[in-house]
């Protein structure tokens, strides 16, 4: 770490987490959070308007935590970087009016950037630069998707995405079938762990030998799932919660780590990055690793706590951003609940 | 006391600089922009337009003032957290205040745009106090007393004449006097949503396959 490299300040509320971190080059230094998600829960999904009004309340103390945290003051910042899109609208635009206002008031360049790439370059926190090119696998509550990453900076490309439910809404919708608590992934993962993965076959979506190699669905397993929970209810059976989820699970590790291990052979890429809330799954992360190991794949993975939304994975690539030069944005910056993958900043 | 305002509660955005006293306001620069749901996008540049129009830079300012509605909620919020990270970045004290309280002046009623076909109301005493409100209601059933000022398109459903008035930074400042005075402690920036979220829990769950 040396002096000359910025210090970058990141927003991120995209969703229900309200994050700030600071990021000195590629050295994490801090990473605040406060979440909504508990608002939540009784609705049995994110509520944008409830989201909205916790980032706003949060957003000021989050900032102070954050500079604390890092032993760093406001004046201390070189660069400001914020989630710009996709995500939320209202949500997004309470951190990208905070992120401009910092800006202006610290007299300091603004980058909006894409929440996706951010997801991407919060791993070189924990494991260094980024092979490029690299796979980039994001599977979240928001997201799925598998990228091709040429440059970081510059150029990303979507291979494929989910065409109807995120893996993520997938475990909370089969959490909610199987009585167990939002958001879904945690619980299931625990349960599986006690379960039977091959109990039962769920089917796997988009794995024909026609169907789009790099694109998920997952609508069609969570039906799956209901339908036979359901039969086994209408049976007076118990159901057995342990086998369900450890068998669902396994039905959606096994087509993400497949298509991304393929999607790196058909690019003859070496490196897969695998990002995203649904990232601090257990069984992903064992069966990617065992799948990139046979395939000399090197894999990737944040620790759970950086695979989550957060604000220092924004300011992690706003320091890329600042380091390779690229054109900050205009001080008119808006959000864009749609932002295209090809768009790292704005 | 260089103090910047303001405020995103109505389709108009307003960002002002004065110099302010207990007993005057001098106004330095002002924009009032028609800006829709385009708050977040236009308000960061007014507030630099303004700063540069006034000679004043982030350093020189004493206080930041926002409107703190009521109006409608994503506009709203983009106004309140300018205001709190301007002044947090610069380490200034932030007043938020009623935005109904800075449109006109003296014995009045005003009215505000607050969607979903009803009125954001406020009743105001002679000396400018506020008497009732800040409320929402259907026109029909908002308590409002003539002179009405605000937003002209609800004079028919209100059965009154509504006399064009927008939220001014010299309102927004008259409004903050108490506060930027140290009269009375300054409020928190809370804002005036006035409703609560539209959120219902889910109904139990159906069941996927017919039986
Ligand atoms: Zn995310």
């Amino acid at each position: 770490m040396t002096a000359a490299q910025p210090l970058v300040l990141g927003f991120e509320t995209s969703c229900d987490e309200t994050g700030v971190g600071l990021v000195r080059g590629q050295t994490l230094l801090s990473d605040a959070l406060a979440t909504s998600m508990e608002e939540h829960e009784r609705f049995g999904g994110v509520v944008p308007e409830i989201a909205s009004r916790a980032h706003l309340e949060a957003m000021v103390p989050t900032v102070h935590k954050a500079l604390s945290d890092a032993g760093v003051g406001a004046l201390d910042v070189d660069a400001v970087a914020v989630t710009a899109g996709p995500g939320l609208t209202g949500a997004l635009l309470v951190g990208v009016a905070a992120a401009k206002a910092y800006a202006l008031a610290l007299d300091v360049p603004l980058y909006g950037v894409n929440h996706l790439a951010a997801h991407v370059a919060v791993d070189e926190l924990e494991h260094g630069r980024l092979a490029e090119p690299s796979i980039a696998m994001l599977v979240s509550g928001g997201h799925s998707s598998l990228l091709l990453v040429p440059d970081l900076t510059q150029d990303v490309q979507e291979l494929g995405r989910t065409i109807d439910d995120a893996a993520g809404e997938a475990f909370d919708k089969v959490a909610r079938v199987l009585g167990l608590p939002f958001p879904g992934g945690p619980p299931i993962d625990r349960a599986a762990g006690e379960g039977d993965r091959d109990a039962i076959a769920f089917p796997r979506g988009l794995t024909g030998p026609g169907d789009a190699a790099y694109d998920f669905s997952f609508s069609g397993l969570k039906t799956a799932v209901a339908r036979w929970v359901e039969a086994r209810q209408r049976a007076g059976e118990p159901v057995p919660v342990a086998d369900v989820a450890a068998a669902f699970q396994e039905a959606v590790v096994d087509v993400l780590t497949a298509k991304a291990v393929r999607a790196c052979r058909d690019h003859g890429v070496d490196h897969l990055v695998i990002g995203g809330g649904v990232a601090a799954n257990s069984r992903l992360r064992a069966l990617a690793q065992e799948r990139c190991d046979a395939a000399g794949i090197v894999l990737r993975v944040p620790s759970r706590r950086l695979c989550t939304d957060n604000g220092a994975m924004v300011a992690a690539l706003g320091s890329r951003l600042v380091e390779a030069g690229v054109t900050p944005s205009e001080i008119d910056l808006g959000a864009d609940s749609s932002l295209p993958i090809d768009v790292v900043s704005r | 006391m260089l103090v910047l305002a303001l405020d995103t509660a109505t389709p108009t955005l307003v960002a002002g600089v004065a110099r302010w006293s207990p007993e005057s306001v001098q106004l330095l620069a002002e924009r009032a922009l028609p800006s829709g749901n385009r708050h977040a996008e236009l308000l960061t540049p007014a507030v630099r337009e303004v700063l540069a129009e006034a000679g004043v830079r982030m350093r020189d300012l004493d206080a930041v003032v926002t409107g703190l509605g009521p109006g409608p909620f994503t506009g709203l919020r983009v106004g309140i957290v300018t205001a709190a990270a301007l002044a947090d970045a610069r380490d200034l004290p932030v007043v938020g205040v009623c935005s109904l309280d800075a449109v006109g002046s003296g014995a009045r009623s005003v009215v505000t745009d607050a969607r979903r076909k009803e009125v954001h109301w406020a009743v105001y005493g002679p000396d400018g106090a506020r008497l009732a409100g800040p409320g929402v209601d259907r026109p029909e059933d908002a308590p409002v007393t003539d002179p009405v000022l605000g937003d002209v398109r609800f004079a028919e459903r209100l059965g009154r004449d509504v006399t064009a008035a927008d939220v001014t930074t010299a309102g927004l400042l008259r409004a903050a006097t108490p506060q930027l005075a140290g009269d009375v402690p300054r409020r928190p920036l809370e804002p005036l949503y006035l409703r609560r979220p539209d959120a219902v829990p889910p109904a139990a769950r159906k069941a996927v396959s017919q039986p």
